[in-house]
C-alpha cells in the first residue's frame, strides 16, 4: 500500500465488508515511542469500519501540532491544514458535502489558542463536524512550550519561572459556545474512548471530544490522577440515566453544592437517594457545565463520558439540499433572464 | 418658461450633501434616467467612512459624481459642470472642483448661522463673494419642499424635510432633460407600503422639476442626445454586481456551485449582498467569524468540490496570506477577490487605491507563486471573475483577481454578454487510477495541474496538507531535492498560464515614441488622456495589462519596443517597480494616493512632460 495514493482494491463501498485496514493508510507514523496519540489511532482506525461509513465518504481534517499528524495515517480523504484552522476547513467542507462524515483532529494549542475562534464558532453554528481535541496540557510538536490548557506555574522552556496564566477549562468552554455534544475520554481506554466516538459519530451536529492524551515526552504523567494504573479511583464514569457514583466500591458520589455546582461527597454521608442522575438530554447546560466545573484539572476526581448530547438546528445540511437541487437545474438561460431582469434598454 | 434647449455632447454634473441628505440615491436614480436616454456614462460614488459623519461638517460629506454624453465617455470625468450642494459644508468640500463659470445650485435654506459654522465658514459664501465666479442659483430647497408636501396626511415634518433631496433630482433631471416618469414609478414601487412617504417624495420630485421649469433657473435646459453605442442590449451595472453575475456564470458555465465565504469589510461587502441574494442559482454564501475562517472555508469547499469563492479588502487580505500559501500547496482551485482601497491598516475605507498589487504577488511566507489579474472597468469585472475562475480550475491554484473601490461602487452602461462566449471551465474531476492501478494525486497533466480528486470518490483517497509533498505519489517529503523540484513545478503552472494568454494589446500611433502602460481602473483615464493628447495632434501608445501574474508574453517586448514608458498608478509605483525588475525597462511613474481615481487633466499634464 502506498503512503499517500491509494492502491487497496477491495472494500470500497461495499461497507458489509469494511476492516481496520481499510482504513489504515500505511504511512510510517512518526510520532513519539509511548505517546498517546498511537493508542488513539488505533482505537479510531478500528471503530470506523463499525459506523459503516466507507473510507471515501470519510474526511479527517487537522491543524498543526503532533496531534495533527492523524489525517496522514488514516486511508480517507483528508487535509492537513494551517495552525488553528481546522473547524474553518471543516465547516466548508461539511456545509458543501452533506453527504460526507467529516472530522476534526486538533491539539490544545491548535484549537484553544490559535484556532479559538474558530471553534468555539463552529460549536455555536452547530455544524456536523467531530471535533476530537487531544490535550496533552502541551505543545508537542514545537518542543514543550505551556498551552492554554497547562496549570498555572507550570515550568516549562518557555516560563522556566512557572506559568502566569490560568488554563480553560474545554469542556466548559464548549458548553458556554452552546456545543450540542460534549464528552471526555481517555486515550488508553480504548473500550471507554470508542464508545464516546460511536455516540460522537452518532450525533447529528458537532460533536466536541476532549480526550487526554498523554505526552510522554514533555508532559509526562499529567492524567496520572485519572488515567492508569491507580486513576480508575478518580474517574467518574458518566452514565446516561444513572445517579453519578465513583471510587474502588462506588462509595463517592456527586450532590448539588449549595453554592450552586455540585460537588463529591461519600455515599454513606447522604444516602443514595441524594445523588445527580446524570442526564445528557437536559436542554439547559448547567448541569453539563457543573460537571465539567467538578474537576478543573484532571487532579483529583474528573467526570469522564458524555456530559451532553442534545439535538439543535444542524447548520447547512437542510439549506444545501435546496441550493444543490437549485443548482442543478440553474442553466446560463436563467442567468440571461437576471442580467435581463431589471432596467435594461436595446440600442 | 423656456421652449428652446442648448444641445451639448458631454456634462457631468455633481451631487454633495449631509451623509445624511441621500444624495447616492439621487445619484443612482438619476443615472437610471440616464441610462435610459442612451447616453454613454461613467459614476464615482465618494463618500466618508462614517455611516452618520459629523452632520454639517465638511468630513461628513457625501457625493456622487456622473459623467454623461452623446459619445463613449472613459470616466466620471474631471471636474463638473453642474455642482448640486445641499448645504455650506457641501459646498466647502466640492466648490474647489468646480470651474469658474460653472453652474452651482445651492440649498439656500441651509446656509444658517449654525451651519455656516459647523462648516468652517466666517462669513455666508453665498454672500461674501466667494461663489461669484460661477453661475449660482441659491434655490429654498427645503422650504419649497416643505410647501409642496404640507397637504400629505400622516406625513412628519421631519420625513417632509427629508424629501429635499428629491427636490434637487427634480430640478436637475429637468436642466438636463431627464424624463421623471421612470423615477416616480421606481419611488411608487420603493415606498409602495408607506403612501405618505412616497407621496412627500413624488411631490418633492415633482416641486423641484417644475420649478426648474417656471423658475428659468437655467438660461436654457440643456440636452444630451444618445450616444452611438454598439447595437445590442444594455443594462448599467457597477463593478460589484458585475462581479457578483461573473461569479453565476462561471458556476452555471462550470458546473461547480458556488461557495462563497467573507467576513464583511468596505468596500467588499457589497459582493456578499448581491450573491446573498442568488439562492435560486444555488449560490451557498457564509459569513464567517473572521476572514481565516472565509477563506478555509471555501478552501474546505474547494475540497470537496465546489467552486470557493472568498473576498475582501485592505486588513482582511492579510489574514488570509496564510491560507492563500496553503491553498498553493495544495494545489486546490480557489478564488480570492481583493477590493483594494485606501491604506495601511484601516486607512481610508472608503476611498480607491492599487496599492495591494505587489502584496498579491508576493505577499506570503515561502516561494508561493499564484496568478494575479485585474479587472479594469465596472463591467470587466464581469468576465474578469469568469477568467478568475477559469485559470484557478484549469491550473488547480489559487487566484487572486484584483478590483478597487472604485470598481465596485462606479457604474457604466454593460453591453449583456452572450453566454454562449463564455470560456470553457472542465473541473474535469478525477475518477479513477491515473497510474496503473495507482492513484498518484500530484502526477501533473500538460498544464502542470494535478488532478482534483473530491470526498465520495472510490478508491482515490488521499491526504493533502502543507508540508511539502512528493511530485507524483503526493506523500508526505522532506527530500532536498524534491522540494526543490516542486518549486519548480509550481512555477512552472505560470509560464504555461503566460503561454495561453491573449497577448498584450498595444494601441499605438504612428511615430509613438510613449507609452503608457496601465493595469487596473486607471484604464478609463488613461484611454481619455490619451484622446486628449492625440486631440493635440501628438503621437501616443496606450496598454492595458489584465493579467499581472504572470503578464503576457509579449509584454517585455512591448515595453522594450517604445523609447518611454509611463506608468500611472494610485499607488507610489507598484506595477513600476514589477516592469523595471522583470524587463530592464527604465519606466517612469506616475502615482496618485489621495484615495481618489487619477483625473485626465492630471494625467494628461504628466504625458505632455514626459513628451517634452
Ligand atoms: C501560524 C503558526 N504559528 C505557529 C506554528 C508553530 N506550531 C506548530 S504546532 C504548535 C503548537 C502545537 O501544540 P498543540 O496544538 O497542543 O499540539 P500537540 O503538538 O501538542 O499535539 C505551534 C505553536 C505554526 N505551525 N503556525
Ligand atoms: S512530543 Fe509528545 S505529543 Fe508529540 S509525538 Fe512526542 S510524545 Fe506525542
Ligand atoms: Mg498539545
Amino acid at each position: 500500500m502506498s503512503e499517500n495514493g491509494h492502491s487497496h482494491g477491495e472494500g470500497n463501498g461495499a461497507t458489509a465488508t469494511l476492516t481496520k485496514a481499510d482504513f489504515q493508510s500505511g504511512q510510517e507514523t512518526r510520532w513519539c515511542p509511548g505517546c498517546g496519540d498511537y493508542a488513539i489511532l488505533a482505537s479510531v482506525q478500528a471503530l470506523m469500519p463499525e459506523l459503516g461509513i466507507p473510507p471515501e465518504k470519510t474526511v479527517f481534517i487537522s491543524g498543526i501540532g503532533c496531534a495533527g499528524r492523524f489525517v496522514y495515517y488514516m486511508d480517507t480523504y483528508g487535509m492537513h491544514g494551517i495552525h488553528g484552522r481546522a473547524p474553518a476547513l471543516a465547516t466548508g467542507i461539511a456545509t458543501a458535502r452533506e453527504d460526507l462524515s467529516v472530522w476534526v483532529v486538533s491539539g490544545d494549542g491548535d484549537s484553544l489558542s490559535i484556532g479559538g475562534n474558530h471553534l468555539i464558532h463552529s460549536l455555536r453554528r452547530n455544524v456536523p463536524i467531530k471535533l476530537l481535541l487531544f490535550n496533552n496540557q502541551i505543545y508537542g510538536l514545537t518542543k514543550g512550550q505551556y498551552s492554554p490548557t497547562s496549570e498555572t506555574g507550570k515550568i516549562t522552556k518557555s516560563t522556566p519561572f512557572g506559568s502566569e496564566d490560568h488554563p480553560f477549562n474545554p469542556l466548559a468552554l464548549a458548553l458556554g459556545a452552546d456545543a450540542s455534544f460534549v464528552a471526555r475520554t481517555i486515550d488508553i481506554e480504548k473500550k471507554h474512548l470508542t464508545e464516546v466516538l460511536r455516540r460522537a459519530a452518532e450525533h447529528e451536529g458537532s460533536a466536541f471530544v476532549e480526550i487526554y492524551q498523554n505526552c510522554n515526552v514533555f508532559n509526562d504523567g499529567a492524567f496520572d490522577a485519572v488515567r492508569g494504573k491507580g486513576g480508575a479511583d478518580n474517574q467518574i464514569r458518566l452514565e446516561h440515566g444513572q445517579p453519578i457514583r465513583f471510587g474502588a466500591d462506588n462509595e463517592r458520589g456527586v450532590v448539588r453544592s449549595p453554592k450552586g455546582g455540585l460537588e463529591v461527597v461519600e455515599v454513606a454521608d447522604v444516602g443514595e437517594d441524594a445523588l445527580v442522575v446524570h442526564d445528557v438530554h437536559v436542554e439547559d447546560s448547567s448541569h453539563a457545565t457543573a460537571l465539567a466545573r467538578l474537576a478543573d484539572s484532571p487532579t483529583g476526581p474528573t467526570p469522564i463520558g458524555v456530559f451532553r448530547d442534545v439535538k439543535r438546528d444542524v447548520y447547512g445540511s437542510s439549506r444545501q439540499q435546496e441550493l444543490l437541487s437549485a443548482h442543478a437545474s440553474a442553466t446560463l438561460a436563467d442567468l440571461d433572464d437576471l442580467l435581463r431582469s431589471g432596467d435594461t434598454w436595446t440600442v | 418658461m423656456t421652449t428652446t434647449s442648448k444641445k451639448l455632447e458631454t456634462v457631468i454634473v455633481r451631487f454633495a450633501g449631509d451623509s445624511g441628505d441621500g444624495m447616492q440615491l439621487v445619484g443612482d436614480r438619476f443615472t437610471a434616467a440616464t441610462a435610459h436616454l442612451g447616453n454613454d456614462l461613467s459614476t464615482l460614488p465618494d463618500f466618508p467612512a462614517e455611516i452618520r459623519a459629523p452632520a454639517g461638517t465638511p468630513g461628513g460629506v457625501s457625493a456622487f459624481q456622473i459623467h454623461f454624453a452623446s459619445r463613449d465617455i472613459l470616466t466620471p470625468g474631471d471636474h463638473p459642470d453642474t455642482l448640486v450642494a445641499m448645504n455650506p459644508a457641501a459646498l466647502k468640500a466640492h466648490l474647489d472642483a468646480l470651474e469658474p463659470g460653472g453652474t452651482l445650485i445651492v440649498n439656500e435654506d441651509a446656509f444658517t448661522p449654525a451651519n455656516l459654522r459647523k462648516a468652517g465658514y466666517e462669513a455666508n459664501p453665498l454672500e461674501d463673494g466667494t461663489v461669484e465666479d460661477y453661475q449660482t442659483f441659491e434655490v429654498p430647497m427645503t422650504t419649497l419642499t416643505t410647501r409642496a408636501t404640507d397637504e400629505i396626511e400622516n406625513l412628519k415634518p421631519a420625513e417632509a424635510q427629508r424629501t429635499k433631496n428629491l427636490f434637487a433630482l427634480g430640478l436637475i433631471s429637468w436642466m438636463y432633460g431627464r424624463p421623471g416618469k421612470a423615477t416616480i414609478s421606481w419611488l411608487e414601487a420603493k415606498f409602495a407600503k408607506r403612501p405618505a412617504i412616497m407621496a412627500a417624495n413624488v411631490a418633492a420630485f415633482k416641486a423641484g422639476y417644475n420649478f426648474g421649469d417656471t423658475a428659468e433657473i437655467a438660461a436654457t435646459p440643456i440636452e444630451v442626445g444618445p450616444a452611438p453605442l454598439d447595437a445590442g442590449e444594455y443594462r448599467n451595472i457597477n463593478g460589484a454586481n458585475a462581479t457578483a453575475m461573473g461569479l453565476l456564470a462561471a458556476s452555471v458555465k462550470s458546473g461547480l456551485q458556488l461557495f462563497f465565504a467573507t467576513y464583511p469589510i468596505t468596500p467588499a461587502s457589497e459582493l456578499l449582498h448581491h450573491l446573498a441574494r442568488h439562492n435560486r442559482f444555488g449560490v451557498r454564501t457564509v459569513q464567517a467569524e473572521d476572514e481565516i475562517a472565509a477563506v478555509n472555508m471555501a478552501l474546505g469547499a474547494s475540497f470537496g468540490g465546489k467552486l470557493g469563492v472568498t473576498a475582501t479588502s485592505g486588513p482582511g487580505m492579510d489574514l488570509k496570506a496564510e491560507t492563500i500559501a496553503l491553498a498553493v500547496a495544495l494545489e486546490l482551485p480557489l478564488v480570492v477577490i481583493d477590493v483594494q482601497r485606501a491604506g495601511p491598516s484601516t486607512g481610508l475605507p472608503t476611498k480607491t487605491e492599487q496599492s495591494d498589487l505587489l502584496m498579491a504577488i508576493h505577499g506570503r511566507h515561502g516561494e508561493s507563486p499564484l496568478p494575479v489579474i485585474a479587472a479594469s472597468t465596472p463591467s470587466d469585472c464581469f468576465e474578469r471573475a469568469v477568467e478568475a475562475v477559469r485559470i484557478a480550475v484549469r491550473y488547480r491554484t489559487p487566484v487572486i483577481l484584483l478590483s478597487d473601490t472604485f470598481l465596485t461602487n462606479s457604474s457604466e452602461p454593460w453591453h449583456l454578454p452572450d453566454m454562449a462566449n463564455l470560456p470553457e471551465i472542465d473541473p474535469d474531476f478525477a475518477t479513477g487510477p491515473n497510474a496503473g492501478d495507482e492513484f498518484l494525486p500530484y502526477l501533473r497533466n500538460e498544464h502542470g495541474a494535478r488532478p482534483w480528486a473530491i470526498p465520495g470518490t472510490p478508491g482515490l483517497q488521499h491526504r493533502l496538507g502543507g508540508l511539502e509533498k512528493e511530485h507524483g505519489s503526493g506523500k508526505v517529503s522532506y527530500d532536498a531535492a524534491n522540494h526543490a523540484l516542486m518549486t519548480k513545478l509550481r512555477a512552472e503552472k505560470l509560464e504555461k498560464l503566460a503561454e495561453e494568454l491573449p497577448p498584450l494589446v498595444v494601441d499605438a500611433d504612428e511615430g509613438a515614441e510613449l507609452l503608457v502602460l496601465g493595469w487596473g481602473s486607471t484604464s478609463g483615464v488613461i484611454g481619455a488622456a490619451a484622446r486628449r493628447i492625440r486631440g493635440r495632434g501628438l503621437p501616443i501608445a496606450i496598454a492595458h495589462l489584465r493579467n499581472l501574474e504572470p503578464m503576457p508574453a509579449n509584454t517585455g517586448d512591448v515595453v522594450r519596443s517604445f523609447d518611454k514608458v509611463l506608468i500611472p498608478e494610485l499607488n507610489t509605483g507598484q506595477l513600476l517597480s514589477l516592469v523595471r525588475d522583470k524587463y530592464l525597462v527604465d519606466a517612469i511613474g506616475h502615482n496618485k494616493v489621495e484615495g481618489l481615481p487619477i483625473l485626465a487633466e492630471e494625467l494628461e499634464q504628466a504625458i505632455l512632460e514626459v513628451i517634452e
